[in-house]
């Protein structure tokens, strides 16, 4: 992008500015610290300039939004034309409950649902089953059955919006309830949008809510998307997760990495099925984390565009500029957030949310302000969502495409990110894969070595928390107003699927239980015989049961 | 001279959350710092947790839950602790346990909740400056 004449000169010119101005400053006052780290521990550099960009070929390496590498964005107008989906996970209690938090979210002007489930519905289990005792409500709505289900999304017009599932074990049941209940409203299928989390292989070393053993695991993963692909056309049949790699304590390179290597193995997995890449690989989403370090969240956003394309072209030889698209959704790091002086945790939040915006993320989520506590109150997620909605309107933010392009700094951190993502793919290629990389527990150590480290720097005030380890107060007052979920929850959660399993079929739904398993035993796409059951009302913990007694159940692998 | 016998500490996770970073780094500097720790991984019961007390003769216990379900788990617990006769184990929990709880959950015999915030040096020096006495 520079002549090398330039280049050159400007070299000799920084030499001088380091000899001469810079060493007479410093002498008046040093520096703050020895070195500056980014917080993936790559060394900071005290300025950026031309040199570090040189080589950079703008068409080559940044090109035009809209257009392949995709740096600049996955759409010609990008937040010129619309701004993100603004959409808050959310989900408590009964499904009753959840249906007027949604019809609130929706009134306040919320562009999408996002449905947070229970542990016990993550897990596999029924409301009543011994191991939910106490969590049935507690973490996210209870669904037991596709009566839960109708009742969650009563009055929701599933062709107007579009709803994403936090779900993974029992990704295929939920989809199929979904369906159901998009079948009983007449909306024809190729008409519902949203989308699955169904990422199982990060739950192996990241979120570790794990039903069945990792091979097993992908098969669903991959029925739902090869089943997406010839049925559910508007339907995201996977958000990659590189969330929950980072909550679980890596750092912005392991979660891209991680996460680019999961989506790698999951289009190997769907081809191995005869689709074609351009088949289903434009409905591949992403899910990120946007955590402290500004400059380098918005470099990894705009990284992982680049490299997904690159992949995609390259690796797997898409033909379809769509096939090549990074769309992700963005959460706020909820592990950054601090029980102390909780109202800090909005400007914490503020300037996450505006990195994953200068990222071009196509929705977000803001975490609210007390979530360190407890479950967000009314007026916590209120001032989440406004927070998104200032830095779209108020800010200008978004009023030219990727803002920050052609920053030296900003342009070298989003190589850099990508080059050492690309040295952990070179890595785990060579181990043989991802499912290799978990039996051996790689991305556990990694994980966990980056979370032990973090913590130290922490706690031997090499890192700053404001307000936990630095700046803090003798005395706690800010009142929140927590937001309990009422024990009745669990009872009454309980009667309403007793009572499904009384007045249902039980003949039918058995059949359709039996008819799941041979389906499964023949090792064909289950979520036609799982939308059967559903619809039968055969229940989640029913249908999970089945799988378990064919799959076996998956044994964590200890790393500490 | 006899050795001295290192403390044994059981972190355990009960409830189907699975937040363990803080559980995992907790045991790391626990362990750092010298002592025999056992982790039995996600989703213990408390039948598990009582029993892995009792088989591995532990001095502590650092019970960890971020799923809101301690209110119906700690309980259950600190029963069947007792049932077992580990009366003279010390229980820490930590997590999202909102302040509000904390008294209740001490009356059960859980001598600290350590919140969010709360550094590793903390819960090491407390687990040495409250160790049971053995007999």
């Amino acid at each position: 992008m520079f002549d090398k004449k330039k280049i050159d000169e400007l070299k000799k010119e920084r030499e001088r500015w380091e000899q001469t101005t810079l060493p007479n400053w410093i002498r008046q006052s040093s520096e703050r610290k020895n070195e500056f780290r980014s917080s993936s521990n790559m060394p900071i550099k005290r300025l950026y300039t031309p040199e570090d960009v040189k080589d950079l070929d703008y068409l080559q390496d940044l090109g035009f939004p809209g257009e392949y590498p995709f740096l600049r964005g996955v759409h010609a107008t990008m937040y010129r034309g619309r701004f993100w989906t603004m959409r808050q996970f959310s989900g408590f209690g009964t499904a009753e409950q959840t249906n007027k938090r949604f019809k609130y979210l929706l009134k306040e002007g919320e562009t999408g649902l996002s449905i947070a489930f229970d542990y016990p519905t993550i897990m596999g289990y029924d409301s009543d089953h011994p191991m939910g005792k106490g969590e049935v409500g507690i973490c996210g709505v209870a669904i037991s059955s596709l009566k839960d289900m109708q009742v969650l999304l009563n009055g929701i017009p599933l062709d107007k919006v579009t709803t994403s599932m936090t779900i993974n074990g029992p990704a295929a049941m939920l989809l199929a309830m979904y369906v159901a209940v998009g079948d009983k409203q007449g909306i024809s299928r190729e008409k519902l949008g949203g989308t699955t989390q169904n990422d199982n292989l990060k739950e192996y070393f990241a979120q570790k809510l794990c039903i069945y053993p990792p091979k097993s695991s992908v098969k669903l993963t991959t029925d739902i998307i090869e089943y997406c692909a010839r049925n559910l056309q508007r339907w995201n049949p996977i958000s990659i997760s590189g969330y929950h790699i980072r909550e679980a304590g890596a750092n912005a390179v392991q979660e891209l990495a991680f996460t680019i290597y999961d989506g790698i193995t999951y289009v190997e997995s769907t081809l191995q099925r005869g689709l074609k890449v351009d088949e289903f690989a434009h409905r591949l989403s992403f899910f990120f984390a946007s955590h402290n370090d500004f400059f380098e969240e918005l470099a990894k956003f705009r990284a992982a565009r680049r490299l997904w394309a690159k992949l995609m072209k390259e690796r797997f030889h898409a033909k379809n500029p769509r096939s090549m698209w990074m769309r992700m959704h963005v959460q706020t790091s909820g592990c950054t957030l601090t029980a102390q002086q909780p109202l800090n945790n909005i400007t914490r939040t503020t300037i996450q949310a505006l990195a994953a915006v200068l990222g071009g993320t196509q929705s977000l989520h803001t975490n609210s302000f007390d979530e360190a506590l407890a479950l967000p109150g009314e007026e916590a997620v209120r001032v989440a969502l406004r927070t998104q909605q200032i830095i779209a309107h108020e800010s200008g933010a978004t009023n030219t495409i990727d803002p920050l392009a052609g920053s030296y700094y900003v342009e070298a951190l989003t190589n850099e990110m990508e080059e050492k993502a690309t040295e952990y793919i070179q890595k785990l290629d060579d181990m043989g894969g991802a499912m290799v990389a978990i039996e051996k527990g790689f991305f556990q150590k990694e994980i966990a070595d980056s979370s032990y480290k973090y913590q130290k720097e922490i706690d031997e005030r090499k890192r700053t928390i404001v307000g936990v380890n630095n700046y803090q107060i003798e005395k706690e007052e800010y009142p929140i107003k927590l937001l309990r979920v009422d024990p009745k929850v669990e009872k009454e959660q309980v009667a309403n699927l007793q009572n499904v399993r009384k007045t249902r079929d039980n003949r039918k739904a058995e059949e359709m239980l039996d008819k799941l398993e041979l389906s499964a035993e023949k090792d064909e796409n289950l979520m036609p015989a799982i939308i059967e059951a559903v619809k039968a009302y055969a229940t989640l913990g029913e249908i999970c049961s089945v799988l378990r007694k064919v799959y076996g159940e998956y044994k964590e692998l200890i790393v500490i | 001279m006899e050795d001295a016998r290192k403390i044994r500490v059981l972190i355990a996770k009960p409830g189907l959350d699975s937040h363990d970073r803080g559980a995992k780094v907790v045991a790391r500097a626990l362990r750092d710092a010298g002592m025999e720790v056992i982790y039995t991984g996600l989703r213990q019961t408390p039948e598990q947790i009582a029993e892995t007390a009792l088989q591995e003769d532990v001095d502590v216990i650092g019970l960890s839950i971020l799923s809101g379900a301690h209110k119906t788990l700690f309980p259950r617990i600190m029963e069947l602790l007792k049932k077992q006769g580990l009366t003279d184990v010390m229980v820490f929990a930590g997590g999202i346990i909102p302040e509000e709880d904390v008294s209740e959950m001490k009356k059960l015999g859980i001598k600290e909740i350590f919140g969010p915030g709360t550094t590793t040096e903390e819960i090491i020096r407390y687990v040495v400056d409250n160790l049971p006495k053995r007999d």
